[in-house]
């Protein structure tokens, strides 16, 4: 049973991400998922601080609130002239700079581990769980990433189309009349939902990780967006699986284990993609190089 | 105040902690620079993530945790991610940001699964690996100081000594590699150089915050000037004065962690620079906005009143 509270876990935290990733990549915008993941820490923190519980609503929704904060923050600094690498830079350190003295200056006040911070401990889940009542409603992270994972998917059922407009071209849905900042936000803010909901319970590298790595091998596997969902997906999935398993024969983490599993996934994908692959595109060199001798 | 400013320079434990932070500083505002103006400034993120396994491998090998082994290992295995960034947004369509999202979280995922293999097996539980990824600059000794210290000086002495080279390259490899230069060779000094930052900077700030280093006193210096040997010292002038406020405020208590203080202070000074820098500043260019708009609006005025019949049209 503990061994199923932790996959669902790792499949959730790896279907939301997956989604996200392939609207984020599309937008070129992946290391702003990196950035919103370590962002949140003090939106967390101070949520800690003023409700003095993991009382889940207020951290989520204070937490995802700083979220959107980042992206305003690294918004505004590029339209006052800096350059995109180094605001996104800038911002995220030093939120995370914030959370970590808050978190160290508070230390007996928040049951927070610095260490968690960043590998997560999602072998804890099972038994950090959610009371409801009195009755037993299983693990709280799993509770949270339900709903973050329901909202997502309902965000983007009611309105695929219009993210799927501003993911490739944001100048002609704002010609189309697609309140294209407002879209902006909407996926930001899901960017952030996910990565609180998941942050102490699995850690930032995890969020990152899957918010990226399956979506990239996805997107060297086709050119149509609803497949690039879908195997994205599945790599994100098929890598929670096998880490977790990998993990167990290793006695390692489990966050890192998943991580390196959708890693080993894309070096796959990359050599091997019937179309994109290094070697089909070496096949394809070289066959048109003799067509022409 | 005075009495903690003395407290902090007699004691020679402190005293040294300190003079390694800000020369730390001093050497990552430096070739931070050189970074920021490449628009690569993320590339720091991205190899001190990619530090870890090259770390814990180092830690394998000897261990012995040493600040010094640390830093090979870390510049190998940074050496080893930027290649495989260069090699991912090459040879796929996938771009370079998106190349170094998959090296950095692969890389530290890892380098997790090693560091975690390394607690479990139990020689690791004292090897303060991670006190190292966290960064604890009151828990250096000596050794580590001095290495600290070496590193700085090498930066600066190379940004000092290849400055003109490097200047080229920075604003325009095509013109560097039509006169002759070494481009890719410079590159590649330019990146090893930075990855030897990054890698003597984990150990005072962390894993996260040391992208920090590298960018923020270089963006902060930024609108101070147009002139890069005038940047550079302001970047090494924000950076050694963050890196000294962080050690000496982290002296104050015992809870009080380095790295957050000095990318904090880091990030004080950008704040000051960005809104009150003379020319680049926003102040000053809210200023110089609006005297413009009541030149104009004066100058209008003054032509409506020479030229009645042109002002009444223009209404």
């Amino acid at each position: 049973m503990m061994d199923f509270w932790i996959i669902l876990t790792a499949v959730l935290v790896a279907s939301a991400c997956s989604i996200l990733g392939c609207f984020l990549i599309l937008r070129r915008m992946a290391l702003v998922g990196d950035a919103i993941s370590h962002a949140v820490l003090p939106g967390i923190a101070i949520a800690f601080l003023m409700s003095g519980t993991r009382d889940s609503m207020w951290m989520l929704l204070g937490a995802t609130a700083f979220g959107l904060l980042t992206v305003f923050l690294i918004q505004t600094l590029q339209t006052s002239g800096l350059q995109s690498d180094a605001s996104i830079g800038i911002v995220f350190t030093a939120l995370f700079a914030v959370g970590v003295l808050l978190i160290s200056l508070n230390a007996q006040h928040i049951d927070l581990d610095l260490d968690c911070v960043l590998f997560g401990e999602i072998a804890y889940v099972p038994w950090d769980t959610w009371t409801f009542g009195s009755t037993d409603m299983g693990p709280r992270a799993v509770w949270m990433l339900g709903i973050t994972l329901t909202v997502i998917l309902l965000l983007l059922g009611l309105f695929y189309k219009q993210f799927k407009i501003c993911a490739f071209d944001p100048a002609m849905a704002a010609a189309c009349g697609i309140p294209v900042l407002l879209f902006h936000y909407l996926l930001m803010g899901m960017v952030s939902m996910t990565a609180v909901s998941s942050f102490e319970s699995v850690g930032a590298i995890l969020v990152v990780g899957m918010l990226i790595i399956p979506a990239a091998t996805a997107y060297l596997l086709t050119n149509r967006l609803g497949v690039m969902i879908g195997l994205s997906v599945a790599v994100g999935i098929i890598s929670a699986v096998s880490g977790y398993l990998v993990s167990y024969l290793l006695d390692a983490s489990i966050a890192g284990c998943i991580v390196s599993a959708a890693g080993i996934l894309f070096i796959l994908t990359l050599l091997f993609a019937p179309q994109h692959g290094v070697i089909a595109k070496f096949a394809r060199r070289r066959s048109s190089a003799q067509t022409v001798s | 105040m005075l009495d903690w400013l003395i407290s902090l320079w007699s004691d020679p434990n402190t005293r040294w902690i300190l003079m390694g932070c800000t020369l730390l500083g001093l050497g990552s505002g430096v070739i931070g620079s050189f970074t920021f103006l490449r628009r690569e400034s993320l590339l720091g993120d991205t190899l001190a993530h990619a530090a870890l396994p090259g770390v814990c491998i180092a830690f394998m090998l000897h261990e012995v945790k040493s600040a010094s082994l640390f830093l090979i290992g870390a510049l190998a295995a940074g050496i080893a991610a930027v290649l495989c960034v260069s090699a991912i947004s090459r040879l796929t369509r996938i771009k370079s940001d998106a190349a170094m999202g998959i090296v950095l979280t692969f890389f530290f995922g890892i380098g997790t699964v090693m560091l975690t293999h390394i607690q479990h097996s139990g020689s690791g539980s004292q090897s303060g690996l991670d006190k190292y990824l966290f960064g604890q600059a009151a828990a250096m000794v000596t050794s580590d100081v001095y290495t600290l210290m070496g590193v700085s000086v090498l930066l600066v002495a190379a940004a000092i000594l290849l400055f003109k080279e490097f200047k080229l390259v920075s604003f325009d490899p095509g013109f560097a590699r039509g006169i002759g230069l070494p481009v890719s060779l410079l590159e590649h000094a330019m990146l090893i150089l930075t990855t030897v930052a990054v890698a003597a900077g984990i150990q005072a700030v962390g894993v996260v915050l040391v992208a920090a280093l590298l960018i923020t006193p270089a963006a902060a210096a930024r609108y101070w000037t147009h002139r890069l040997p005038v940047m550079l010292a302001f970047a090494g002038l924000f950076g050694a004065l963050s890196g000294a406020s962080g050690a000496a405020i982290s002296t104050l208590g015992g809870s009080i962690p380095t790295g957050p203080v000095t990318v904090l202070a880091a990030t004080l000074l950008f704040v000051i620079s960005m809104l009150l820098a003379p020319e680049r500043g926003l102040v000053a260019k809210t200023l110089r906005h609006r005297s413009m708009k009541a030149n104009y609006a004066r100058s209008a005025a003054e032509r409506s009143a020479l030229n009645p019949a042109e002002g009444g049209n223009s209404k």
